[in-house]
């Protein structure tokens, strides 16, 4: 059962585009999996041709405009992860970063020379995801109990824990050097085996996992359980009121966040072939979060677009606008003062890229916190503070500081 | 027989004694005022009773169980958490001494902290064999209020919690949450049964909705709606988990004589109607005299009289907690029955406005 | 309901000072005899040789933990009035350790030990002059243009922006000076060390422990005593109440942050003085470390935010004293985390006896 028509107000029938562009949103409403399966085979046969003619074949070549939408696509998916817990369930999870990590790393046992197995892929999407999603219920189950600052700090603490530990216990992981060597899935129907070659393979089982995510979300967005998400986003003590176990539903949110995070990690493993602690260090986190937040805490699509978006500037256009910038010729220049000669061509843009995504955060929280393609319902509800300077309605909108005191004491018997 | 029984009622805030000693009991399918002047512990009272607050001191049984309470032996309680994963530390040590290496450390430490957290889990979780558990060691405390709510409680609030950003349909729906049985696997799958679920669960929606006057406005924004409006749907969204006792914390509060009026009818047939039970906190004495089977008067956290609306209009102790020790030419505190706001008859329309 | 207040009450400050002052001696003594007791099993070093070690550890254990504390003052203040957990701290930090190196190997010309004592005293000082300042001023610029207009914003919006600021701040570090360690002059002579039961103790840790120690104390009597002080207090306990009695709370709030500001740029010198290098994301780390020592000691509460610094510092220390230097950062982790499950006030905060 879909949602209703989001109509909220009934005006004079409008004409022309502007109806069939209602009429299309209610359609898609109702037949929400539809509609996102042929969102998603559009968008692929997209991403499939343009690769094959400029401008985009310009810039690389096909194989690796596959190989980057696959790498995308792992991002895609830890957005929409995240956004369970932040967008639905307005929870902070600094530390995302970790579940992606167990997930990688339980592949890795499962598959490589050093652990000596070799089990087959596709069930170990959902076995890794799963011990994700474990553990996502074992760090959830002591902090989400907290206020939402504390849980943050929690949070960001455990991803900072997951790859040191991951680190020193050398014995189990072979410590900086990680596990490497790890076999790819083995040959699928229709697409044949795996190798470095076979970019376009990764691709398309990509966007099948990230086609059935999608899904799966929008459908919990729907629900019960998506409702409870935003009552207790919006006021956490009236969700307790009306029946909803405030702990555990968030730690639902908190698990199947970290069992998406997982997914990625498995899906990421068996491409990349290595995994190691420094692939999962806290700016992989604020990557994932600056995506969702650039995207539209909330909405689904919203963040799905922005993580790619996100993710080809940072891995394809940063890299390449030196090369873009010197064949264009732009000249050098001197600032004046500072008497700083500046070769635009020459600045390694891609290093300072966390430098501009921590200026994109901050204007996008001061300007426009609801994202790119936001959520309506998120837009009020991020607006509405700004109605009250007293601060009055902060209580009502986007509460995640409803719990009083430092936390709850002791006592949860 | 009483619905519920709150004995030995004490509150503490530090040193402030937000309530004192208070014994209260509801008996079935009335409905109960509760007065007295601002600051007198009402709403502390109610939270209590909705399992917001734990009590400093007494006990609460509703529908014959105890649902409140202080714990018997409270020393109990870090010893429970904490037992399980010392044991399996004492157990990695002793096994581990032979090895002494850092793998075994390691491997006791992991096991240590994973039973801790399976503990902090169930501790968190509460399932109900959990609560029997602790009620047997005597170490429960008090219901919190999601579990009000399976008991059978439904509460409205002082200053208006809907949920803003929700239309009045999804708020009543939330208000269901107990009663929907799908789960997220249910909801992932889009089983029949969540669908069917669903559906049944919108009906009923509609039909709270319209019971409580606000047919038709199932997708207006509960921000949007007018005042006299939101506070008709918290009530709906407080019935639709079927509650046997309903708390109304001060619902007629800024409503004018006319809304008023809608209400207090509403509240009536909810009695009548529904079986209810109901609680009110009320400052409008005209509601209080014209509907309540019983009015409790509290006065700084203390219970200071009870009785029947015409006993309580006339006690002194409740004229002067409201208006102090009267000059002896002043007129009398209550105004005689003219001003009573009674149920009126069924034919009075309550939908729409 | 968080407080800018000492555990107890402001009443006879010398007898409470001085029962505190016992505490803390007999639990720095109890840490190095802790230490002298396990340092021969896991070093291998005889019970002679591992008492002088021990002293040294506690000496080393004082200093960081002092660092620790003076960082962890600006975490609990700010949150303590605006309730915000200032992400960017640490890196506040890290800039004004980067600052001192431009006063006093940049400004003075220095680079390496001095051993004339007014010469001495004059860089030192001039280098608190310089980077305190600035740094207060950077914090409090930060906040106008980034924390105020969010001022009451859902909780969220604050802190994801807090985390925004703290990758500028590392990053534009990183721009500025490249990546990797950059050299701190040292100009505080480690050779200059004195003996105490057979120990060599370095002069600078004293230094270090003393500094951090004035400057908590002029902290504590500048928040208790003045009306500035005064009105930092009152925000802290209801930011309404305040404002209406004529607390001007843009001012307050400003206050607040340029006096952590300050504080972290002391923290940033003397890590300089000490360690010898500053590293972009020194802040980061220490951060999270600092911050756990202001939830340990109650965050909002001053006294708790400088005790849990120097408890941090202990931990942290022990763990490296006996060869465990890899899971420093976790064991400080699991502090945390057994304080906010056991106790989310910490030591010294106030529980509240509610729950929703």
């Amino acid at each position: 059962m879909t949602a209703p028509p989001q109509t909220s107000t009934s005006g004079p029938r409008q004409s022309g585009l502007r109806a069939t562009l209602a009429d299309l949103r209610n359609a898609s409403d109702r037949h929400r999996s539809l509609t996102i399966v042929v969102a998603m085979v559009i968008t692929t046969v997209l991403m499939y041709i343009l690769p094959a003619i400029p401008p985009l074949s310009i810039v690389q070549g096909r194989g690796i405009w596959y190989d980057s939408f696959a790498n995308a696509g792992v991002f895609v998916l830890l957005a929409m992860g995240l956004n369970v817990v932040i967008g639905m369930a307005g929870l902070l999870d600094l530390g995302y970063a970790a579940f992606f990590a167990i997930g990688a790393y339980a592949y890795a046992y499962s598959n490589s020379p050093f652990s000596g197995t070799d089990l087959p892929f596709i069930p170990m999407l959902f076995v890794g995801a799963a011990v994700a999603g474990i553990f996502g219920i074992l760090l959830g189950a002591p902090t989400l109990r907290l206020r939402g600052d504390y849980l943050a700090i929690m949070t960001l603490g455990f991803g900072e824990i997951v790859p040191i530990v991951f680190l020193n216990i050398d014995k189990f992981t072979q410590g900086t050097n990680g596990i490497g060597g790890i076999y790819r899935p083995e040959p699928l129907p229709f697409l044949g085996a795996f190798s470095p070659n076979s970019p376009f393979n990764y691709f398309i089982v990509m966007v099948v996992i990230v086609t059935i995510t999608m899904i799966l979300l929008y459908r919990l967005q729907d629900s019960r359980i998506g409702r409870a998400w935003n009552a207790i986003r919006e006021d956490e003590l009236a969700a307790a009121a009306n029946g909803i176990n405030t702990v555990t539903t968030k730690l639902l949110a908190f698990s199947l966040g970290a069992t998406t995070s997982g997914l990625a990690g498995v899906f990421n493993a068996s491409k990349l072939t290595i995994v190691s602690p420094d692939q999962f260090l806290f700016t992989v986190s604020f990557t994932v979060l600056a995506m969702v937040i650039l995207g539209g805490m909330g909405n689904i699509w919203g963040v799905a677009v922005g993580a790619f978006i996100v993710y080809n500037i940072q891995a394809v256009f940063l890299k390449s606008i030196n090369g873009v910038l010197e064949t264009i010729g732009v000249p050098d220049f001197t600032l004046p003062i500072v008497n700083l000669h500046v070769d635009l061509a020459k600045v390694p843009f891609v290093d300072y890229q966390f430098l501009l995504y921590g200026v994109a955060l901050v204007l996008m929280m001061l300007l426009r916190p609801e994202g790119l393609f936001p959520n309506q319902r998120r837009r009020q509800e991020l607006h509405i503070a700004e109605e009250f300077e007293g601060g009055e309605g902060v209580e009502t909108a986007g509460g995640m500081g409803a719990a009083p005191g430092g936390g709850e004491t002791g006592g949860t018997l | 027989m009483s619905l519920l029984d709150a004995s030995r009622i004490t509150k503490r805030f530090g040193g402030l004694v937000a309530v004192n000693n208070i014994d209260f009991s509801i008996p079935e399918k009335s409905i109960v005022s509760l007065i007295g002047p601002n600051g007198a512990g009402k709403t502390t009272f109610f939270n209590i009773i909705a399992g917001i607050y734990d009590p400093t001191a007494g006990e609460i049984h509703f529908g014959g169980r105890q649902v409140i309470a202080r714990p018997r032996r409270p020393w109990l309680e870090p010893v429970v958490w904490v037992v399980p994963a010392l044991l399996v530390a004492l157990a990695t040590i002793v096994l581990g001494l032979e090895g002494r290496s850092e793998t075994s450390i390691i491997i006791g430490l992991f096991l240590t902290v994973l039973t801790l957290m399976v503990v902090l889990l169930i501790g968190v979780a509460r399932p109900p064999a959990y609560q029997r558990f602790l009620i047997r060691l005597g170490i429960f405390k008090s219901a919190r209020p999601n579990d009000m709510v399976i008991n059978g409680l439904g509460r409205t609030f002082q200053n208006i919690r809907l949920f803003q950003n929700m239309t009045a349909i999804e708020n009543v729906l939330v208000g269901m949450h107990t009663k929907l049985k799908s789960t997220w696997i249910d909801a992932i799958l889009s089983t029949p049964r969540d669908r069917r679920e669903e559906q049944v669960a919108r009906v009923r929606a509609r039909e709270l909705l319209a019971l409580v006057g606000l047919k038709g406005r199932d997708d207006q924004l509960a921000k949007n709606l007018p005042y006299g409006d939101q506070r008709r749907l918290e009530v709906a969204r407080a019935l639709a988990s079927e509650p046997q006792l309903l708390l109304l914390d001060e619902p007629t509060a800024g409503m004018n004589p006319r809304e008023t009026q809608q209400l207090t009818d509403l509240i009536s047939r909810l009695r009548s109607d529904l079986g209810l039970t109901i609680l009110l906190i009320e400052h409008d004495m005209r509601v209080v005299m014209g509907i309540s089977d019983r009015v409790t008067v509290l006065d700084h956290g203390e219970k200071i009289a009870e009785g029947t609306p015409d006993e309580v209009r006339r006690n002194p102790k409740v004229i002067e907690a409201y208006l102090g020790t009267p000059p002896a030419d002043a007129p009398p505190a209550f105004e005689p029955a003219d001003e009573t706001v009674a149920p009126a008859s069924p034919t009075v329309e309550g939908a729409g406005s | 309901m968080t407080s800018l207040a000492s555990p107890a009450s402001p009443a006879r400050p010398l007898g409470r000072g001085l029962r505190f002052g016992g505490l803390a001696i007999a639990a720095i003594v109890l840490y190095t005899l802790a230490l002298w007791l396990a340092l021969p099993g896991q070093t291998g070093l005889t019970s002679q040789q591992a008492f002088p070690v021990a002293i040294q550890q506690t000496v080393n254990a004082l200093s960081i933990g002092a660092i620790y504390a003076l960082i962890a003052l600006g975490y609990t203040m700010v949150y303590g009035i605006i309730e915000l957990i200032n992400f960017a701290h640490g890196d506040i930090f890290m800039v004004g350790a980067f600052m001192a190196i431009v006063f006093i190997g940049g400004i003075m010309g220095q680079s390496g030990p001095v051993d004339n004592i007014p010469f001495l005293i004059i860089l030192i000082g001039g280098a608190l002059l310089f980077t305190m300042p600035i740094i207060g001023i950077l914090n409090v610029s930060i906040e106008r243009l980034v924390y105020r207009p969010l001022r009451n914003a859902p909780r969220l919006a604050p802190l994801i922006t807090a985390i925004g600021v703290s990758f500028i701040l590392q990053n534009v570090a990183l721009v500025v000076a490249g990546s990797g360690d950059r050299r701190a002059p040292q100009v505080f002579p480690l050779s200059w060390q004195i003996n105490v039961g057979g120990a060599s103790i370095s002069v600078l840790s004293i230094f270090i422990f003393a500094l951090a120690l004035t400057l908590m104390i002029g902290l504590q009597l500048f928040i208790g005593r003045t009306r500035l002080g005064r009105a930092m207090r009152a925000t802290a306990q209801d930011r309404e109440a305040a404002s209406l009695m004529g607390v001007d709370q843009n001012q307050t709030i400003a206050l607040t942050f340029l006096l952590g500001g300050m504080l972290a740029a002391a923290a940033g010198l003397v890590w300089g003085l000490r360690f010898g290098f500053v590293r972009q994301d020194l802040g980061f780390n220490s951060g999270l470390k600092a911050f756990t020592s202001a939830v340990l000691g109650g965050i909002g509460n001053i006294t708790g935010a400088a005790i849990g610094g120097f408890v941090i510092g202990f931990i942290e220390n022990f763990a490296s004293a006996l060869g465990y230097s890899r899971w420093s950062e976790f064991l400080v982790f699991m502090v945390l985390t057994l304080v906010l499950i056991f106790k989310p006030s910490g030591l010294f905060g106030q529980a509240t006896g509610d729950r929703a």
